[in-house]
């Protein structure tokens, strides 16, 4: 785990030091799909002792605070219904927010995509003369790999959030929305940051534990100087007021407030979706996300702020508005509801299958529930694994319950599964089989005949369960045991029974 | 076309399902603004003690001609030797301060990060209380200070007084209506700096202040 080297910049092949540590590449042509990562994650037993301590923690924290609120599902209906309000009127509010913040005092950027947003953040940088920038953690910026693009442009992105941190010391990628190195336990943060923290700037103390008061403590002294120098920091945001102009971001451990009050200025990357009409609607979303996120009646810090304040914090703000695919999510009817996400994370905790295989299996930045509806709509179903991420469910509605924006996630699933078979199969296997199913049980000779071969089978095959078989039936057999056809059918049974019936016995006895 | 453009032209046509009427016409918000619960506690300042020192903060309840001193104290108690007070604090805590032999740092001029960074401790009065959640609104009015002094300290001590402290976050939020017409910032802040990153265990300390002792003020 040494800096690695890359190179392209354009026609000429630059080699150069990496600034920062390098990340695992994601490719999306040729990731395998949903149930072939899910499998490699399952192998890791780590991995699944990790997430289970961890997710039914916060489960069960999460219940604790929200019952606290008897008002909580009257809460659910007005985050949904402003949500609501807000995407289906989302011109009409954005031009809004982009007036409220110039007169703040903000500079207001708009980017159609990815590439568009980091060159807009690689050009203020290089015009503020700065090599470095210091961000606050967000999905945003994760989901346009703004880090990678300032890197190739050579600026460093240093992530501050503790988790990020480890994440990015550890040359890994985030697998959980709130918590990104969930799948880390304490022992493996100390050895990353042994073997990592020294290489880009202050070293961990000696005799660093596992203890994770000295984790952070030690995160706490390798980012403050980056914090006390940077010129120029990245933030995302949680929601925009676009009746005041004001930006809010939601976090716990002060980094955000270092990165938005210290620096001169001040980049946030804003998706268009988050968009809030008035301040006043904060009181619901301010009880909503922080119960459902990090199941605390309150996060420890929130900071709120309205372009420039003069002699307070940095004097040059701006905002990049970006799309980057929502429009198409908000083109759809039935999809465009994923839009309300606040990216609590509820519904990750909450998911059986988030729960076994991890984050890293989805093959998106945004994992689970969530990430099953939201990256097939962002990214298209083009791919193999984003054809395969809306069958990364059981469907068992356990997400719906939880949402605190009350996105119905299982039938956003149900119609993007829908979408993939039309957009990308021919005949399908089930309809074959239902085709055969038809003509099969048409006759009740037919019938009788299939029985009898299951029959067969049955008396024939070792054991109780069929698991996986070769053949048209090994996709569903791949996750499913079927139990083995009896050795005897009812038919079978019933014509017996009669017989006996008939021959003079009393009937009373059963076969 | 500016991006501008595309993405609103974008936005138009992905809504054609939706009728040409105001927002508030189209879609209904069910929810009283600015209301305090039905099920809110008479006991206001207790639940507001007790739900801030769930986050492992200090508070101390003060009588209104003790506050000088009181902070003070509080600056002693946990070892700062320098002190940064905010231009707008009464002159009585600088007194008192300065009279426990603590060093009062002001912002006048400007401090550098570096100077905050050295400075012990900081001391700010407040602008919202709120009991449910336990939270304290800073909107960084004079007596408060520009957000980069209740940050950097690794201690704040925190005034607010009783009449300051609302049930819940939506009559927190109305209170809070004239900073943001105003375009102040604000900071709320519930509890020391915290973060559950590792195994989702809960450690109070990382960047912001590591203790919060908040100075309730009984009037």
């Amino acid at each position: 785990m040494s800096p690695e080297r890359t190179e392209t910049v354009q026609d000429t092949t630059v080699v150069h030091e990496r600034r920062t540590p390098a990340p695992p590449p994601v490719t999306l042509i040729g990731m395998p799909k949903f149930p072939k990562n899910a499998k490699k994650e399952l192998a890791n037993s780590q991995l699944r002792t990790n997430l289970r301590h961890a997710t039914t923690t916060i489960r069960n924290k999460r219940v604790k605070v929200v019952q606290e609120l008897p008002h909580w599902e009257d809460l659910r209906l007005a985050g949904e219904a402003i949500k609501n309000r807000t995407l289906r009127h989302l011109d009409t509010y954005l031009l809004q927010l982009e007036a409220s913040l110039t007169a703040n005092g903000a500079i207001v950027h708009w980017a159609n995509d990815a590439a568009e947003a980091n060159q807009i953040v690689i050009d203020i940088t290089r015009s503020k003369g700065a090599d470095e920038v210091v961000k606050v953690k967000s999905m945003a910026t994760q989901e346009i790999d703004l880090n990678e693009a300032l890197e190739e442009a050579g600026i460093a992105a240093w992530e501050t959030d503790l988790a990020e941190l480890i994440v990015q010391l550890g040359h890994d990628r985030p697998s959980h929305i709130l918590v990104p190195a969930i799948h880390r336990n304490r022992s493996e943060v100390r050895e990353i940051f042994l073997e990592e923290m020294g290489r880009y700037g202050t070293p961990p103390p000696e005799g660093l534990t596992d203890d994770p008061a000295m984790l952070a403590g030690a995160a706490r002294v390798h980012l403050r100087n980056k914090f006390l120098r940077a010129k120029v920091a990245v933030s995302g945001a949680n929601f925009a007021i676009a009746d005041s102009g004001t930006l809010v971001v939601v976090e716990s451990e002060g980094n955000g407030r270092m990165c938005l009050t210290l620096p001169d200025t001040l980049i946030s990357i804003v998706g268009i979706e988050k968009t809030l009409p008035t301040f006043a609607d904060l009181e619901v979303f301010m009880q909503l996300l922080p119960r459902s996120s990090t199941a605390e009646r309150m996060n420890p810090y929130t900071s709120m702020w309205s372009g420039v304040r003069e002699g307070d914090g940095p004097q040059e703000v701006h905002v990049v508005l970006v799309d980057n695919g929502r429009t198409k999510v908000l083109a759809d009817q039935v999809g465009r509801q994923a839009l309300r996400c606040i990216r609590c994370s509820a519904c990750l905790n909450i998911c059986p299958v988030y729960e076994r295989v991890g984050g890293h299996a989805y093959g998106s930045v945004y994992p689970g529930p969530i990430g099953a509806i939201l990256t097939p709509q962002l990214r298209g179903t083009a791919s193999e694994i984003d054809q395969s991420l809306p069958y990364a469910s059981s469907l068992c509605g356990a997400c719906f319950e939880v949402c605190p924006v009350r996105i119905n996630i299982p039938e956003v699933l149900v119609h993007l599964r829908n979408r993939v078979v039309e957009e990308h199969h021919g005949p399908s296997a089930w309809g074959m089989g239902m085709k055969v199913g038809g003509w099969v049980m048409g006759k009740g000779n037919r019938f009788g005949m299939l029985e009898k071969g299951a029959e067969l089978f049955g008396a024939v095959w070792p054991g109780d369960k069929v698991g996986p078989i070769p053949g048209p039936a090994s996709a569903w057999l791949g996750a499913r045991d079927l139990k083995k056809p009896p050795t005897e059918t009812f038919r079978d049974w019933w014509v017996k029974r009669e017989k006996a019936k008939r021959s003079g016995d009393s009937g009373q006895k059963d076969a | 076309m500016s991006s501008k453009e595309a993405i609103l032209g974008r936005i138009r046509s992905a809504l054609r399902d939706v009728p040409n009427v105001a927002a508030a016409d189209d879609v209904a918000v069910n929810w009283q603004y600015g209301q305090r619960p039905a099920t809110a506690t008479d006991d206001l300042l207790g639940l507001f003690v007790e739900r801030v020192e769930d986050y492992k903060a200090i508070v101390s309840w003060v009588v209104p001609n003790e506050v000088p001193v009181r902070i003070a104290n509080a600056l002693t108690d946990h070892g700062a030797t320098s002190a940064v007070l905010p231009a707008g604090a009464p002159a009585e805590w600088h007194e008192a301060v300065a009279a426990a032999g603590i060093a009062v740092v002001t912002d006048d001029p400007v401090l550098s990060h570096a100077e905050l960074d050295a400075t012990g401790g900081v001391v700010t009065a407040s602008r919202v209380g709120i009991a449910e959640t336990g939270t304290i609104v800073l909107d960084h009015a004079a007596d408060q200070g520009r957000r980069a002094l209740s940050l950097v300290p690794d201690l704040h001590v925190c005034v607010i007084r009783s009449d300051q402290v609302v049930s819940d976050v939506p009559e927190a939020v109305a209170r809070l209506q004239a900073s943001i017409d105003t375009r102040q910032p604000l900071t709320w802040i519930s509890g020391p700096s915290a973060t559950s990153d590792i195994e989702l265990n809960r450690v109070e300390g990382v960047h912001g202040p590591r203790t919060l002792h908040v100075l309730l003020v009984n009037e």
